[in-house]
């Protein structure tokens, strides 16, 4: 399964470089990984994709909550949030594709910000899947070069009542993982 | 140096200083008084302005002879005292050289400071000579580390790194110093607020958590308490005896766990894992409650994880957070301190008695003493016959020598044939493994205690990687380290994994080693050869008894191999037994431990 965290870290040199040692050195899968300023001064913010189960997780986020320049890591995996990722796409194109893919970007509300004579640049933001759908449309006609930022989050205002992930893990794991598993063995 | 010395010297007041001069500073307000270093280029201003703190008696610097046995005497200093250690080094190679002191310091959660220097601001980064990227080489290894490029940032910097290195598990943190920074000038003051919203050394307690364990312990059957280097961390070998007696609790310790119980209690099984006793392991496999304190379920503790302990309900305490269900999910986490946690249990643990389940313990510790092989008539020297004799030379010694092993067969024999009474009296590399690791780290410890007996153990092989260290017995006005060297002319444990896992192909393992007496000789170190087993207490006595270094060369039967042994990926109780003894009529051979 894939997990959202979002970490805050100080803004100082090589911060990026512990965190992303860290993972590598721990063997943590990190699909994408996107940083930038935070809401406050001298403090970044990092949206992390990780790939894995429960355990793992739990662990990736204890270990970043270990890096000393870590000021706070939250996993917003299950809470409500507004995730988004942006794609800019040069696509190929002729004069009896271009409308065409006008059309398409347009049904994604996407917005063409560069056009040349046998390429356009396409800008989508979006929920990933839909920056997916529309690359595989627009692969048809011919990707000449893409990036994506990955994905970036922020939870949604004044949502109800909060749980620290870390407990629940325990609780959840107590309940019905390894002790369950005991259980059965004694019965 | 004394503490007055220092203290007379300290004031709070402000003052303007060069970087160079903060750094020994600083050291003086965190009452450091023996550092580890080697010069060199890069580290030259702030070896310059020691020479004031030498004269006037505040701080010893020790000459090391490689900069890793820098960091191993930090450490030694650091475990035998629980204070920070320091080690100090110049750029480049010397910098990278503290790499595996630090390592080793980081994986035992050992508090090191290490000072390097590093080349001037204005060419960092330009491959300049004696360049290396230090903080990017040691952050692997490090708990945190720091590049100084500005002197005002020095002070707040040294603070910050102490304290981190202290509060909390403890940990190696690195502060590298661009040599103009150590020229440069600043306001010096160590009045600082530590601000470091991402450090949480430790962790609120969860109250309930541990009335959830105290429950579980009174209502176990088949307790066991397994205890690790935490308890000793936390200072808190007493109480875990109190816990042991009130409720009857036999007790396991990791490696670096022995003497968290004193070895000879009744109620201690000594060591558990890959060369621990077959009753300890057993124990482990038969609880119901499992009470790890202080400890990490390390592989060389669990063998298999998925046949670890599966019957029993696993507590644990401990103060790192990202330590409980990294190897093993327990049931009942409790996280903080355990100098918290541990007394804030005790009350709540009914006293009690385990009778049933001590019998059985007992069933099968003798039935462990049947095969043990310092049971049978000893006619060639075998190592654990020497360290049962060392343990004997040593035993009432006013609390208890200090013993460092190196990495390998006899550090494991020792851990079974030294009875260890004294909490934190055996140093050794538990987590790293690192070979070289016994003499430096005795030397730190020695250097640390000056009163007391230290002895340094160590394989012909892990001790060819650090003897040049012998020469700082000798610059130490004849610093009084103990040394036995278990000399079997192999790298004894590797060996014995080729015998038992390789078809018995001895690739790379038989080890050449020089005429170690002579060796000492040259240093100025008195020695002895010891090749029958009658001859080993009359020299020990003899190192014992004389004044400064002593180096016994205990040339041993080469083919011993260290039993029982989970074989790596085994549970822990699936072990390979010693090999059945020899039963001697009329042997009056030492007394078996258990």
């Amino acid at each position: 399964m894939k997990y959202t965290l979002v970490a805050w870290m100080r803004d100082k040199p090589g911060v990026l470089n512990r965190v992303s040692g860290m993972m590598r050195r721990r063997n943590f899968n990190i699909d994408s990984l996107q940083v930038g300023h935070s809401e406050t001064e001298g403090i970044s913010r990092m949206t992390f994709v990780v790939d894995g189960d429960d355990r793992m997780v739990d662990q990736v986020i204890k270990q970043l909550r270990k890096v000393v320049d870590v000021t706070r890591v939250v996993d917003i995996s299950d809470r409500p949030a507004v995730i988004r990722e942006m794609a800019l796409v040069r696509v190929a194109t002729t004069p009896q594709t271009r409308p065409e893919i006008v059309q398409v970007v347009n049904i994604y509300r996407g917005d063409i910000v560069d056009v040349a004579m046998d390429s356009m640049v396409v800008q989508i933001v979006g929920s990933e899947d839909r920056v997916d759908s529309l690359i595989d449309l627009l692969s048809h006609f011919g990707i000449q070069e893409m990036v994506r930022t990955g994905r970036v989050a922020l939870l949604r205002g004044a949502t109800g009542k909060r749980t620290k992930r870390s407990t629940a893990v325990w609780k959840a794991q107590a309940s019905n993982g390894h002790h369950a598993e005991k259980e059965a063995q004694k019965a | 140096m004394t503490q007055s010395d220092q203290s007379s010297y300290i004031t709070d007041e402000p003052r303007r200083m060069t970087g160079a001069e903060m750094v020994w500073e600083a050291l003086l307000h965190e009452g450091v008084d023996i550092i580890f270093g080697h010069p060199g280029g890069a580290i030259l201003p702030t070896y310059d302005a020691l020479s004031a703190h030498e004269e006037g008696g505040r701080i010893h610097h020790v000459l090391v002879r490689h900069e890793q046995c820098a960091a191993h005497m930090a450490d030694g200093y650091a475990r035998s005292t629980g204070k920070v250690g320091v080690c100090i080094a110049t750029s480049g190679p010397a910098a990278t050289n503290l790499v595996t002191g630090l390592a080793t310091a980081q994986m035992d959660s050992v508090p090191i400071v290490a000072i390097t220097g590093q080349v001037p601001t204005t060419l960092l980064g330009s491959d300049a000579f004696q360049e290396s990227d230090v903080v990017g080489v040691t952050q692997p290894v490090c708990k945190h580390n720091y590049l100084v490029t500005d002197v005002n940032d020095l002070p707040q910097i040294m603070k910050e790194a102490f304290y981190i290195a202290r509060e909390g598990r403890p940990g190696v943190v690195l502060v590298d110093i661009c040599k103009d920074v150590q020229n440069d000038s600043g306001l010096f003051r160590y009045d600082y607020e530590i601000d470091l919203p991402g450090f949480e050394p430790y962790p609120e307690v969860d109250e309930s958590a541990v009335a959830a364990a105290a429950q579980a312990i009174n209502q176990a059957e088949r307790p066991l308490i397994i205890a690790g280097h935490g308890v000793q961390l936390a200072g808190v070998s007493e109480q875990l005896r109190e816990l042991a007696e009130k409720a009857e609790l036999p007790v396991v310790t990791t490696l670096l766990g022995a003497g968290d119980l004193p070895e000879s209690h009744p109620l201690s099984l000594g060591m558990a894992g890959m060369h621990g006793e077959a009753f300890a392991n057993r124990a482990i496999q038969s609880c119901d409650v499992l009470i790890a304190m202080g400890m990490r379920f390390d592989d060389r503790i669990t063998g298999s994880l998925d046949r670890f302990a599966k019957q029993a309900t696993i507590i644990h305490f401990e103060l790192d957070k990202a330590e409980v269900g990294k190897n093993i999910v327990p049931d009942i986490p409790v996280i903080g301190d355990l100098a918290k946690t541990l007394p804030d249990l005790l009350p709540q643990v009914n006293e009690r008695k385990h009778q049933i389940w001590l019998q059985e313990l007992k069933e099968w510790r003798d039935d462990t003493t049947q095969t043990d092989i310092i049971n049978f008539e000893v006619d060639e020297l075998i190592p654990p016959y020497v360290i049962r004799q060392l343990w004997h030379s040593t035993k009432d010694v006013k609390e208890g020598a200090i013993v460092v092993t190196d990495v390998g067969q006899h550090q494991m024999w020792e851990s079974q044939y030294y009875i260890h009474d004294h909490v934190g009296q055996l140093l050794t590399s538990g987590g790293l493994g690192t070979m070289g690791y016994a003499l430096p780290a005795a030397i730190g410890a020695q250097m640390a205690n000056p009163g007391r007996l230290v002895w340094a153990v160590a394989g012909d092989g892990g001790f060819q990687m650090t003897l040049q260290e012998l020469a700082v017995l000798k610059q130490e006005r004849d610093l009084p380290v103990k040394i036995a060297i278990i000399n079997n002319g192999f790298l004894g444990m590797v060996r014995q994994w080729q015998q038992l896992f390789y078809g018995k192909r001895y690739t790379g393992t038989p080890i050449l080693a020089p005429d170690f007496v002579k060796l000492a000789d040259a240093y100025g170190i008195p020695g002895l050869v010891v090749t029958k087993p009658e001859e080993v207490a009359a020299a020990l006595e003899q190192a014992n008894n004389t004044p400064g270094p002593f180096l016994i060369d205990f040339r041993v039967k080469e083919d011993v191999n260290v039993y029982p042994m989970v074989a790596p990926g085994s549970a822990v109780d699936d072990l390979i037994r010693r090999p059945k003894p020899v039963v001697v009529q009329g042997y009056s051979g030492i007394e078996p431990s258990w």
